[in-house]
């Protein structure tokens, strides 16, 4: 055990940790939405990332800018942040649209077993995944470097960059906007009606099918927004990367409190701080072995995660 | 209606995932070989998927040695078949049993990687089919006893010494941290690099490979805190490209040394041409652009491109097996002696196959090449002591 490097290293494995755990937690707030409202877990919720994480690059793409492309100047900067941004968005949400309609609202309809669902969420994920592996013929697509790396200033002596600050900020401020989205609008209060009693819910006249989708649609912006900043961080992407990512923010959304926002958010921070840590004190080849070690430690105390389950309960 | 249609879809996706799992067939029957004519060689390695560069320089490579030989040979031709095997050790011993039901197929140019190598060897040993890989650089295939095993290039323990000698005598680095991806091929080369460089390692890391890890922060900050001269990985293109351009966007600046696993230029897209900038990578192999004769010529006639990493060790393994056909050996038992007897001069190196099928190591060349411009040019040949 290396508690020197630990400890010297203590800042910086603490925000590169934070800002890749706010990854994770965009990505974990698609499946604790879905679990909240259908009790379901939508394993290819990993493929919705991955598609808004191609769109993103292929966007770029589309303007001419390749892995070796360097842009300069802030507002095209953004502009190629936000096109690319509302686009993986787009096809994020998507993604997730059809994945409802072909694979789980017919199941629903005909009342299958449970079972059934976990199959075709599987099956959809896997078919989604080899599809994009066959047309990027599994190859790397690389993204150009758009944000600057540069520290811009020092946290006990850990650099933060302009990627770190992009990252940790727009995940925040999505997350604070779905929270709001479920907890003050309208279609929110029926979201969480649908959570708590779906039958009821339906006799008081919230139109369950349409709420069902427009969750999806949240989690799909969601998980698009992810896949841009993963984009913009790791600046490589190859198709098979959202399986890890996908299994990473399902663990997060657990250890958070599955079908509970905020849970979500702390749960993909502590992820990502504790995977750093464990990588400084025993190497990185421990860094996953830490992660579930952690995880089944803490449900053993806490088996509703750190927060509970809380999507549509009456607030604890 | 539209229930119908989706039920369709959803059917057409399943149907897909299965034929997917079952795509595997039988060879054919064929009669007894020893027929002077109509003989085949084959090419086994990734000529598709992640991993296709190298296998496609040598399927080229050993295009060209049969393309040659039917011409030389226009009343008795040699048929090349192309044994794809998208670098998976799950796909290669179902190709590999392919491969030993056509028994017109006398000889093997690969397995072209050491995982699909462990995986096909102990089914063509039994056959009794000779193979020569061009690039399968792990040590220990050379140990398994297969009496078909033979390999045209030096192994990973020629490799390593001669890594870690580049790192101490050319870039002079005294502060060196050492990474692997904790497979076979990493590991071992890793481990014999830091035999040679000894406490001039100041940190080791190990991190996943085969697309498993993405997110290599926490290396980034070791190696930043070790202040070093250079970073060897031992691994494969993937990660190195992400660790690269990680490093990089760090702000360190030290150069990456790594093995033929990175010898690609899928590294180069991985990283981005200017994080990639410098890297040094090696290999038991010299430059196609040294090939001797017009090899280089020729190659590029024929395939429209010019060679690559281990073109022209797969031309001249090829050749072996075309040599031993054009002296009579028509059954796989006499090609297989005559292979372990050969002894002679190819476009690359000379060839003499000593215990377990290894080269013989005075014929060994370690060359270590460089990423300039986006490109991997050669830079110089690496003593190996």
């Amino acid at each position: 055990m290396n508690f020197d490097d630990l400890f010297s290293n203590f800042a910086q494995y603490t925000t590169t940790g934070l800002t890749q755990g706010a990854i994770y937690a965009l990505v974990a707030l698609g499946y604790t939405l879905v679990y909240g409202v259908l009790r379901l877990i939508n394993f290819a919720h990993s493929e919705v990332f991955i598609a808004g994480a191609f769109a993103a690059i292929w966007t770029w793409n589309g303007f001419g800018l390749d892995q070796n492309s360097q842009v300069s100047g802030v507002g095209s900067i953004l502009f190629y942040l936000l096109v690319a941004m509302i686009v993986a968005a787009i096809a994020s949400a998507g993604t997730a649209t059809v994945i409802e309609r072909v694979a789980y609202r017919p199941l629903r309809k005909r009342n299958a077993p449970p079972l059934a669902f976990l199959i075709t969420a599987i099956g959809a994920s896997i078919a989604i995944s080899e599809a994009f592996g066959v047309y990027t013929r599994r190859l790397p697509e690389g993204a150009p470097i758009l944000v600057s790396t540069k520290p811009l200033f020092h946290v006990f002596g850990a650099p933060i960059d302009a990627v770190q600050l992009l990252t940790v900020g727009a995940a925040l401020a999505m997350m604070v906007a779905l929270d709001m989205f479920v907890n003050r609008s309208r279609v929110g209060r029926g979201i969480r009606a649908v959570a708590q009693d779906a039958n009821t819910a339906a006799l008081m006249g919230v139109n369950k099918d349409r709420i069902i989708l427009i969750v999806f649609i949240a989690g799909g912006t969601m998980a698009g927004v992810a896949g841009l900043l993963y984009d913009v961080r790791i600046q490589t992407l190859t198709y098979s990367v959202g399986f890890l990512l996908g299994l990473k923010a399902f663990t997060a959304a657990v250890l958070g409190g599955i079908g509970n926002l905020r849970g979500a958010l702390v749960g993909g921070l502590l992820l990502g701080v504790i995977e750093n840590y464990a990588s400084g004190l025993f190497g990185s080849q421990w860094k996953d072995f830490a992660a579930f070690a952690v995880l089944v430690v803490l449900l053993m105390f806490r088996p509703t995660g750190l927060l509970g389950e809380s999507l549509g309960r009456a607030r604890a | 209606m539209r229930q119908k249609l989706t039920r369709v879809i959803g059917g057409v996706a399943m149907l897909a995932l299965v034929a997917g799992g079952a795509a595997c067939s039988s060879g054919g029957e064929e009669t007894a070989s020893g027929d002077k004519c109509g003989n085949k060689i084959a090419f086994f390695g990734a000529l598709t998927g992640s991993s296709a560069a190298l296998g496609i320089n040598e399927n080229n490579g050993v295009k060209l040695a049969v393309d040659k030989y039917n011409k030389e040979n226009a009343d008795c031709k040699v048929e090349l078949v192309e044994l794809d095997s998208q670098g998976s050790p799950d796909q290669a011993p179902g190709l590999a049993q392919k491969a030993i039901d056509d028994t017109k197929i006398l000889g093997i140019v690969g397995p072209a990687y050491s995982g699909e190598s462990e995986a096909a060897g102990p089914l063509f040993n039994e056959a009794g089919l000779p193979t020569i890989t061009a690039s399968a650089t792990n040590p220990t295939l050379a140990q398994q006893g297969w009496k078909t095993f033979f390999r045209a290039v030096g192994n990973d323990l020629s490799q390593g010494p001669a890594a870690g000698n580049y790192i101490k005598n050319v870039i002079k680095a005294d502060r060196v941290f050492v990474i692997d991806d904790q497979s076979a091929y990493g590991a071992g080369l890793s481990q014999e690099v830091q035999k040679v460089l000894g406490s001039a390692v100041v940190g080791t890391d190990k991190v996943q490979g085969e697309g498993k890890q993405t997110e290599f922060s926490a290396v980034v900050t070791k190696v930043k805190a070790a202040n070093v001269k250079a970073v060897f990985y031992g691994g494969y293109y993937q990660e190195a490209g992400l660790i690269r351009k990680q490093l990089t966007a760090a702000g360190v600046t030290a150069p990456l040394v790594a093995g033929d696993g990175v010898n690609d230029g899928a590294y180069i897209t991985s990283a981005g041409a200017a994080a990639a900038e410098g890297t040094i990578l090696t290999c038991p192999c010299q430059p196609a652009t040294e090939a001797r004769g017009t090899f280089i010529e020729e190659f590029k006639a024929l395939n429209g491109v010019d060679p690559g990493t281990y073109s022209d060790t797969a031309y001249d393994a090829a050749n072996i097996l075309l040599a031993g056909i054009k002296d009579g050996k028509t059954t796989r038992e006499g090609l297989l002696e005559f292979v372990k007897g050969y002894s002679g001069e190819g476009v690359a190196a000379s060839y003499k196959f000593v215990e377990g099928g290894e080269l013989d190591p005075a014929q060994v060349k370690v060359w270590a090449f460089k990423v300039t411009g986006g490109k991997v040019v050669p830079d110089q040949e690496i003593p190996k002591s």
